[in-house]
Order: structure tokens, then C-alpha cells, then sequence
């Protein structure tokens, strides 16, 4: 409730906002952008940055643009402003069906897909999709730009591939194609709405089996992840009846205890529990959307 | 069947009672004019803020508040010494009456020793509330910190930690009721005994306003002022009177909006305490505002109870009812900390069933946990859970339908006014009635039926009833007080101690008054929530505003209608025998012309040419019901639940509630409503959880779960009507049904679903997980 004191800039560039993190390098230095992850660690104590490096009033990393392969997200695009652009449910039903399910109205309002992904909170929404999407995050950084895929952006808890001094442009999202299912399923939790376990898909089908497969958690591990155990049981394979339990049935293969969140809500037991259950809706969804024909 | 309401204009005269009005309380909070005690500023107000132990049991070695005072706009930082140095003696009321209770005091500020995690110990007065948090940061308490024991069952273990010495087995009370020898007897003879294990979870409140409060003090007319949301203002004169000294009359309480209060608003606590003191050390006007995070630990926790529940059965009727249970009282035995989980619950344990030998024994426990007493239903919830549950089993037991056994062991209708074994007195009640029209919403058979092809399908409903009585409303030999006045105007003010926490008072007290004068009902203002401006009386709590407060003014205003009459007489120059009250006036019998409106009467009764004895048209009343009311009804729930992720969805919930006569079914829809979705949080997703170390792990909205709008099914409600005979307006108390009669509902059917899967058992809370881990232990069995 109330913060301690830190001293507030409002970048008005990019290259100011970078600039502005190279001078406090040596502070304590968060970036505010959507501040909905921010605001609420300062505000309960658990964070106490000496610097505050506004970038929310920044255009030029605002809005989306739908491109014939690729959907571009600017960082500072608010979760709202996703969800208000016409053709974003065709071009990446996954992101825009994960985006609505982010928070409620007033998080979706202000909060901001650079945001959600820099903060790398474990049980957000947004990391799996963009892993499973295999999308590029946009870095810029005091020594230029660069491209880190999302699979590999994401490390640990809260901690990403991002420098000190650096920030996110923009996320690129491939399109989903005509031949693809994509969706992301959670499981909310009651009190916070964050993914106790969410699980996104997306499937590449040749009509009757499976070409491609890329599956991801949040909410599961300290970090987004690629569920590869369950991907290897699905490309390939016929598409059965009970494909989608099968292969969820490998979610948690190879996965150890100590790995999965434990917390008072839902134990690690439960939580791979969980991630199969999920697993098997999200795989299921993506295979009815995509419509393959099932053999017996 | 949801009801429309109307607008108060639509309202004709004399038929207030019975129509859903809109509710008068709206109109502020909806436009935001409300006003809550934050929102209260005054001249030269400064911030008091509190520092809490974060620990759960340790010995205080030293409080160094130098840094802390040192601060600039820091006004003051207080200990326990400056609280003894002024000539308190540092203790908050707390609760007795029970056998053995445990001579333990409760301190405003811990100087010694703290037993909870959110303990009091110091206080800072600062300019603003940023410097206080900061000044209460800075100061530096050594703790050493004491083994803790934050579970009932592990404080009764030999070498528990002693969490007070006055008590040094951790009993803070033993408490017991009905006839025990009979009891006992009745299970060496019965047929069948059914045993069910009950552990209830331990719930916090959640008002949308945290606790709060501004206390101004005027040194030369030594008068304390003190505006805070709380239940009663009558109750917080008294026991800021008895801290402080301060003589009652010289002490004006008044509340604001309240945001809430459900119970957790009724007693004394450290925060509005220390603000009136501290207002009257500096002589500014103080304000305390709880955070959240600060309302999580030191607003009541409620309900924690493990308990074994006994059937004794003869012919499929219970003959004997035996209940052995442990409660929590938390750190210290707070106001109603021992008599919510004795008496308020132990005493409802029959519920709806004529059982002839019954009896209960509570062992009231110390914790390291933050103080439990009354939250909305205040042990009936509890009560009303242990004896459903026992019906289910004990239907299991015998192998049939729990709506036939049910039926079997009704009171009968002309068993009312009935006597339980534990001495408490059921008004009126007809059981069969509102399961009869709950089976109307609900078709059972056929519900059974889908049942068993949904299970063929691996699909798992089940269908839960609550069939609950609760005991509130006032009893016989309380009083409240009700004040009426008509002004030569002929516009009505009627005032009353009960204080609106979001019920809906004015719009049911205005209904009442409006009727009994047949006055219009936008020209009946009700006062209330202001010490120096209403009668004595009650304050909110116990599902009592309409039972007690209601019938206050409906005596009240019958006494004036009767003056009225006498002063209409007078002027008609008529015996008062022969004037007619009809539809707003009075007339001679047979001359309807010679008539007076009550405005016309008004416009005379302030005048010296009257008579002595009907002059003026003021009326104050102190009502005392017969007895208490026994509200009650049927609630069922029908659930569907996947094994495999634990969800559990509520497909349907249907309330029938009987609460007498109904003052505006609106308002009681509501608060039916409000009511249930507070007890689906108990029953699904709500749970204080402490860690080893006396931490409340569960002390945040972001992990405790209260329902929100998207967990809470729509709820079909419905009613049957059995006027009370223990007061005129045969009205029941509504405030608390819905909590009461949903918990067991849900649980339930919940059992019912799973029962394929040989789940017989089930906790609350009914969390995925412990839904999913009860059906892996069952299938292992």
C-alpha cells in the first residue's frame, strides 16, 4: 500500500528509455510500463527500485500490425488494444483468446504485452503462448537490437534473457495457418486469476495426422516451457479418439517433482495433475479447430 | 423467481409492508457520494498506524521507537508504557461466561509477550500515512521468538507451547449443554449409531472496508467524537467508555457508510481504541485505516472447529444427538470469542429434526492465530453444517433416500413453539413446506435419473439439501429501542440504534412506520448510525434489525396513530371510540366527511390548547419480543464435478427460505443471496492457512479466495411464509439464512456426486485438489 520513495523519468525514445537505464545502471532500476505487475510488488514492499524508467507514453512501441505471415505486437500495446483489433482472433486465435483471459477489465485496460512478458511472472498467460507460438521477442539494448526466440527468453522465475540496459520492442507471432489448430487452455486460480496451470498449442496437421506439434506451460514450472515429451507423442501420430490423452499423459514425462510450483493453493503433486488435464484440453481444442479427420 | 422492484412513488399508502421497494441506501453508494470513514477529512487530522507483530509467538526483549521519533512528521510513537503511564491499564474486553474460561486479558498494546501474527505493539501518530508506515518500519522490536502452535489439535498436545500462562493447557473455555445422562443412555440402547468426523475450516471476513476509524477530542468540554464503520455505535460508546474512562455521555460514536460488516464490526479492537486515545493525548483529530494486509491478520477469523458428530438411532428416528468438539478462539478470547463457538452454535445443533436427547461440549483453544468470534451466522453455520452432514450419513447408514429420513425426523407443525434439549425454543416452523416447494424448482426423480445415466457416461452429478433452521432475532428480554417523531409538517422521522451496514435498514423501518400512520412512504425519514441522535437499543447482528428494531417502530407508531387518533378526536369534536383510522385518515364513524389526514393532525398536535395528555406527536419505545425467531428453509444444490482435474461446477442452486412475514421480498432475495455466495467461499475456496512458523499464508486477495461474481451460479430463490408468534410484525430474522443453510448444501451433494468412486467424506474447503486427492484415496481403498 505504500511504497517506498524512488525517484520517477519518463522516457520520451526509445533510445532515451536506454540511455536513461545506462545512467542508473548502477541503481536499483525497474521499467514502468503497463505498471500492473510493477505497481503491485512496489506497492506490497516486495520490490523497492531506486529508479522508476517510464516508457508507457512511448508510440512507437505501441500498436500491432497483422502482416501476411507474422502479427507484430508492440511492447507497449495494452492488452485492450489487442483485443479491440479487428483480425487479430484470425491471424492469432491463441494470443488473442490468452490476452482475454489475462486479469479482468481494468488489468486488460492498462497492462501491456512487453510488460507481461519482460516481468516473466511463472503463472502468467502470456509466456506459453508465445513459446508455443515460437515467436521472436524484439530486444533493444545500448548495443542495438536483436531477436531472441521466445523458447529461449524465458530462464527462470522472473528472469529472462533480457540485459540490464535493455528493453522489448515488440513480439512477433507467426500467423496461425489454415492448416493449424491453436489454443490456450488454464485453470484459473480462484483468488488471484493467474494460470494455476495454463497450456498452449499449436498443431500442424496433413488432414489425418499430426505434421507439427508445439506445446508449452506456464503456471506449471518456475518459467514457460516447451512440453516436449507430449510434442514427440503427437508428431506423427494418427489422429485417434484418445490421442489427446495419450499424449498429454507424457506432459509431465521426465518431469521431477522439485520441478514443478508448489504453492498453498496447489501442490506439485497436484500441478502435474493439472498439466495432463490441461495438456489433453488444449491438445483436444487445437485438434477440433484445426478438424482433422479422427480414424477409429 | 427473481423479484422486480418497484419505486418508492409507486408505493400506496398503507401497503408498504410486502411490496420490493427499492432500496433508499442506493442512491449515495452508487453515485459515489457516499461517504466511509476515510472519507471523512477534518482540520488538522493526522494518521495513526500500527505496528504488528510479525511473529506468531515470541517474547518481546525491547522496543526502541527512537529512530521512529526522530522522524520528521512523526507526532508521537506509543508502547504499553505510555498507554499505563496516562492511567489505562491496557486491556480490551473480552469474553467469559463459560465454564473455566481462562482469566486471560487481552492488551491494547503487547509489551511483553506477542500471540499472533498482526499482535499490536506500538503505535505511531505521523502527519501522513506514508511517514507512519515508514516510522513504524523504523522501529526496532527484539523479539525471541517462542515455539508456536497454530493448529487446535496440536495446542492440546501435552508439551504444547504455552501461549498464555493463565492457561496452561491452552483451554480458554469448557462449555457444555443439554441433557447429557439421557444422552449417553440413548446410544447404549439404539440400534444404529452413525459417526461422522467434521474438521471446519478456518474463514476470514472480508468486509470491502477494512476496519477504520477518526476520533476527534474537545479537552474543554471533555468530549470525544469517534466516527467509524462498525455494527453498533451504542455498543462502541460503551466499551470506549469502559477503556478510557471517558463518562458514556460525553462519547458520540457515529457511523458512517459502512463498508460491510458481517459480524467482524461488532467488537472492541486495538485500531479505533488507540485512535480515541491517541486523539486525546495530541488533541488533534486521529485516524486509523486499516490496509488490507493489515485487516487479513487482526479482523476476526471465524468458525474453526474439529468436532465428532453422533447419531443414536431407533425406527430410522435420531433419539440421541452427541456433539464433542475443539474450537479456536485464535491469540486471546476476544468478544463473543467463546460464546460464538458454545452457545450460538451448540444450542442450534438440532436443526430441523425432533430430537428428544441431546447434548454438546465445546473445548475452546488458544492458538498463535489472530482472534476468532461472530462472522455472519456466527456459529450457526457451524451448527447447521455438523447436523446435515450427520443427516446424509446417517441416511447413508440406513441405506435410503436422505429426503425420507429427512421427512421422518421433522418437527411437526404442531409440535411449535418446540423445546430443544439444549433450552432453546423454536418459534413457528413448517419444514415439509419449503422442501415440498423446493422439489417444485428441482424435479428429483427425474435429477436421479440423469444422475445414473450421466455416471454411465463417467460424468459425476450430485445433489445436496440444507434443510436449516437458524435461532435470531432478538430473544425474550432484550430490548430495542425505537424512536418516532411527526412533525407539524406531518413528515416522519423514526430512529433507531441499529446501524445500516448495507441490509437495507431505512428502506424496511420506512415501510413499517409508513404503513402503521398511513403516511407516505418518501415522507418517513429514518435516522440512525449516531449516538446522541437515537434511543438506547441493539446494534446490528443476529438477523435482528427487523425483529427488534422493525417492531420497535411499528409499537412506537401505533402509539402514535392512537394519540392521533385521540388529538383528531379532539378536534372533530368526537369521542375517540368513535374515530375511524382508514386508509391515511381519520373520520367520524359514519360522517366520513368530518375527516383529518395525519398531516391534518400534525398541523394541530404542537399546541398548548390540546390537553396535557396528547400534546405533540413524539413517541419512544423500548420493545422486548416474546422470544427469538426460528427462520428456516431448504436449499439444494446440484453439482457436477470431474474427477480427473478436481473442478467442481454448480450446475444449480435453489434457496426456498421461510423468514415470517416479509417486509420488502426484495431485500430479503438479497440478502438470501448475499448470504450464500459468502458461504460457497467457506465451502469452496476459502481457508487460513498458516504456516509452522504462526505466518498467515493466506493473508492476501491475491491467495485468499473470496467468490467473485464469475464462482457464484445464479441463485433461484423462492419462500413460504410462517409468521413468528413471538413478536406483532411476525417477522423472522433474514441476515444470516443464507450463510447458514449453504455450507452442508453443497458439501453434500458434492458427496453424492463422488459417491461412485466410494468417496463418503469430504472437508471443506472443496478445492480441485482436495477434491481430486479424496477421490485417489478412496479408489485406493
Amino acid at each position: 500500500m505504500f511504497p517506498n520513495k524512488f525517484d520517477y523519468v519518463r522516457a520520451t525514445s526509445v533510445a532515451e528509455a536506454i540511455d536513461l537505464l545506462e545512467e542508473y545502471a548502477d541503481a536499483d532500476t525497474e521499467i514502468l510500463a503497463g505498471g500492473h505487475s510493477l505497481l503491485p510488488t512496489i506497492k506490497s514492499g516486495l520490490a523497492s527500485p531506486e529508479v522508476v524508467v517510464d516508457i508507457s507514453g512511448l508510440d512507437e512501441l505501441a500498436g500491432l500490425e497483422i502482416g501476411p505471415e507474422t502479427t507484430t505486437f508492440g511492447a507497449t500495446t495494452t492488452y485492450a488494444d489487442v483485443l479491440h483489433t479487428d483480425g487479430v482472433y484470425d491471424a492469432v486465435p491463441d494470443v488473442a483468446e490468452t490476452v482475454e483471459v489475462i486479469g479482468d477489465r481494468q488489468v486488460r485496460n492498462a497492462g501491456t504485452m512487453g510488460g507481461n512478458l519482460a516481468h516473466a511472472d511463472p503463472a502468467s498467460d502470456l509466456p506459453a503462448v508465445v513459446v508455443a507460438a515460437d515467436a521472436t521477442i524484439q530486444i533493444q539494448g545500448p548495443d542495438g537490437e536483436r531477436a531472441v526466440p521466445a523458447s529461449e527468453f524465458f530462464i527462470a522465475m522472473y528472469t529472462t534473457d533480457l540485459g540490464p540496459s535493455e528493453l522489448i520492442t515488440a513480439i512477433e507471432v507467426p500467423n496461425v495457418g489454415d492448416d493449424e489448430g491453436a489454443t490456450y487452455v488454464k485453470k484459473k486460480s480462484p483468488s488471484s486469476g493467474y494460470a494455476m496451470v495454463g497450456v498452449a498449442a499449436r498443431l500442424r496437421t496433413d488432414g489425418d495426422s499430426i505434421e507439427a506439434a508445439r506445446l508449452a506451460a506456464n503456471g506449471a514450472f518456475d518459467h514457460a516451457q516447451r512440453l516436449e515429451a507430449a510434442e514427440d507423442a503427437l508428431v506423427g501420430a494418427t489422429v485417434t479418439d484418445d490421442l489427446a490423452a495419450t499424449a498429454a499423459g507424457a506432459a509431465t514425462d521426465g518431469v521431477e517433482e522439485w520441478e514443478l510450483m508448489d504453492d498453498i493453493q496447489v501442490s506439485s503433486d497436484f500441478r502435474g495433475q493439472l498439466l495432463e488435464v490441461y495438456t489433453e484440453r488444449a491438445i483436444q481444442q487445437a485438434l477440433d479447430r484445426v478438424g482433422v479427420a479422427v480414424s477409429a | 423467481m427473481s423479484i422486480e422492484t418497484i419505486e418508492s412513488d409507486e408505493v400506496e399508502r398503507g401497503k408498504a409492508v410486502g411490496s420490493s421497494m427499492q432500496r433508499r441506501e442506493d442512491r449515495p453508494l452508487i453515485t459515489g457520494e457516499g461517504q466511509f470513514t476515510d472519507d471523512l477529512k477534518y482540520p488538522r487530522e493526522v494518521q495513526l498506524v500500527i505496528l504488528r507483530s510479525r511473529f506468531g509467538h515470541a517474547t518481546i526483549t525491547d522496543i526502541d521507537t527512537s529512530e521512529a521519533e526522530a522522524m520528521d512528521g512523526v507526532l508521537a510513537v506509543y508502547t504499553e508504557e505510555d498507554i499505563l503511564a496516562s492511567g489505562l491499564d491496557n486491556t480490551i474486553p473480552g469474553d467469559g461466561g463459560q465454564d473455566h474460561t481462562a482469566p486471560v486479558d487481552r492488551h491494547l498494546l503487547a509489551s511483553q509477550k506477542v500471540r499472533y501474527q498482526g499482535d499490536p505493539i506500538a503505535a505511531v501518530v505521523a502527519k501522513d500515512r506514508y511517514t507512519g508506515h515508514d516510522a513504524v518500519d523504523a522501529i526496532d522490536v527484539s523479539y525471541e521468538r517462542l515455539d508456536m502452535v497454530t493448529d487446535i489439535q496440536d495446542a492440546l498436545q501435552k508439551d504444547a507451547p504455552v501461549i498464555h500462562e493463565e492457561a496452561p493447557d491452552n483451554v480458554a473455555f469448557e462449555w457444555s449443554s443439554g441433557n447429557a445422562d439421557e444422552t449417553l443412555a440413548s446410544f447404549d440402547d439404539a440400534e444404529e449409531v452413525v459417526e461422522v468426523d467434521l474438521s471446519i475450516n478456518k474463514v476470514v471476513a472480508v468486509p470491502m472496508e477494512p476496519r477504520a476509524a477518526v476520533a476527534q477530542y474537545r479537552p474543554a468540554a471533555e468530549e470525544l467524537i469517534v466516527d467509524l464503520g462498525c455494527q453498533s455505535v451504542l455498543g462502541v460508546q460503551d466499551h470506549l467508555s469502559g477503556v478510557l474512562g471517558v463518562p458514556e455521555q460525553r462519547i458520540t460514536v457515529r457511523a458512517p457508510e459502512v463498508g460491510g460488516g458481517f459480524g467482524v464490526k461488532a467488537q472492541p479492537y486495538t485500531g479505533h481504541i488507540l485512535a480515541a486515545w491517541c486523539a486525546m493525548q495530541l488533541e488533534r483529530p486521529v485516524k486509523w485505516q486499516a490496509t488490507r494486509s493489515e485487516a487479513f491478520v487482526s479482523t476476526n477469523h471465524s468458525r474453526r472447529h474439529d468436532l465428532t458428530a453422533r447419531a443414536a438411532i431407533e425406527d430410522g428416528r435420531i433419539v440421541g444427538l452427541h456433539v464433542d468438539s475443539t474450537a479456536d478462539v485464535g491469540g486471546y478470547l476476544t468478544s463473543g470469542g467463546a460464546g460464538v463457538p458454545s452457545g450460538a452454535f451448540g444450542t442450534r445443533l438440532l436443526g430441523q429434526y425432533d430430537i428428544p436427547n441431546a447434548f454438546v461440549e465445546v473445548t475452546g483453544v488458544f492458538t498463535n492465530t489472530t482472534t476468532l468470534s461472530a462472522y455472519r451466522g456466527a456459529g450457526r453455520p457451524e451448527a447447521a453444517y455438523v447436523i446435515e452432514r450427520l443427516a446424509n450419513a446417517c441416511a447413508r447408514e440406513l441405506g435410503e433416500d436422505p429426503l425420507e429420513f429427512r421427512r421422518r425426523n421433522f418437527i411437526e407443525p404442531d409440535q411449535f413453539p418446540y423445546e430443544t434439549p439444549f433450552g432453546s425454543g423454536y418459534d413457528s416452523g413448517d419444514y415439509e413446506k419449503t422442501l415440498d416447494k423446493a422439489l417444485e424448482y428441482v424435479d428429483y426423480e427425474a435429477f436421479r435419473e440423469r444422475q445414473a445415466e450421466a455416471r454411465e457416461e463417467g460424468r459425476y452429478l450430485g445433489i445436496g439439501f440444507s434443510n436449516y433452521i437458524e435461532i435470531c432475532g432478538g430473544g425474550a428480554g432484550g430490548l430495542q429501542g425505537g424512536q418516532l417523531r411527526i412533525h407539524p409538517s406531518g413528515k416522519v422521522v423514526a430512529r433507531s440504534s441499529l446501524v445500516e451496514n448495507g441490509q437495507g435498514h431505512a428502506t424496511g423501518f420506512s415501510q413499517i412506520v409508513a404503513d402503521e400512520l398511513g403516511v407516505d412512504i418518501d415522507d418517513v425519514d429514518i435516522v440512525a448510525g449516531d449516538s446522541d441522535r437515537v434511543p438506547e437499543g441493539g446494534g446490528t447482528g443476529g438477523s435482528k434489525a427487523i425483529t427488534m428494531g422493525g417492531n420497535a417502530l411499528k409499537e412506537g407508531a401505533k402509539k402514535l396513530r392512537e394519540r392521533a387518533r385521540a388529538i383528531a378526536a379532539h378536534e372533530l369534536e368526537a369521542a375517540t371510540e368513535d374515530i375511524v383510522f382508514d386508509d391515511g385518515e381519520f373520520h367520524v364513524a359514519g360522517a366520513p366527511s368530518r375527516s383529518m389526514t395525519i398531516e391534518d393532525v400534525a398541523s394541530v398536535a404542537y399546541s398548548g390548547n390540546l390537553p396535557e395528555d396528547i400534546r405533540g406527536l413524539e413517541e419512544t419505545t423500548f420493545f422486548s419480543p416474546e422470544g427469538s425467531t426460528a427462520p428456516f428453509g431448504t436449499h439444494v444444490v446440484i453439482v457436477e464435478i470431474d474427477p480427473e482435474s478436481g473442478e467442481l461446477e454448480i450446475d444449480r442452486y435453489v434457496a426456498i427460505d421461510d423468514v415470517g412475514t416479509q417486509i420488502n421480498p426484495k431485500l430479503i432475495e438479497g440478502q438470501i443471496v448475499g448470504g450464500v455466495v459468502q458461504s460457497i467461499g467457506q465451502a469452496i475456496y476459502e481457508d487460513a492457512i498458516y504456516d509452522d512458523n504462526g505466518n498467515l499464508l493466506s493473508g492476501t486477495l491475491q491467495d485468499y479466495a473470496v467468490p467473485r461474481a464469475k464462482h457464484v451460479p445464479e441463485i433461484e430463490w423462492d419462500s413460504t411464509v410462517t409468521p413468528s408468534p413471538n413478536n406483532p410484525l411476525g417477522a423472522k430474522g433474514v441476515g444470516e439464512a443464507g450463510t447458514i443453510a449453504t455450507m452442508p448444501a453443497i458439501v453434500n451433494a458434492t458427496i453424492d456426486a463422488l459417491e461412485p468412486l466410494g468417496v463418503d467424506h469430504i472437508d471443506m474447503p472443496l478445492t480441485q485438489e482436495r477434491i481430486w486427492r479424496t477421490v485417489q484415496e478412496a479408489q485406493e481403498e
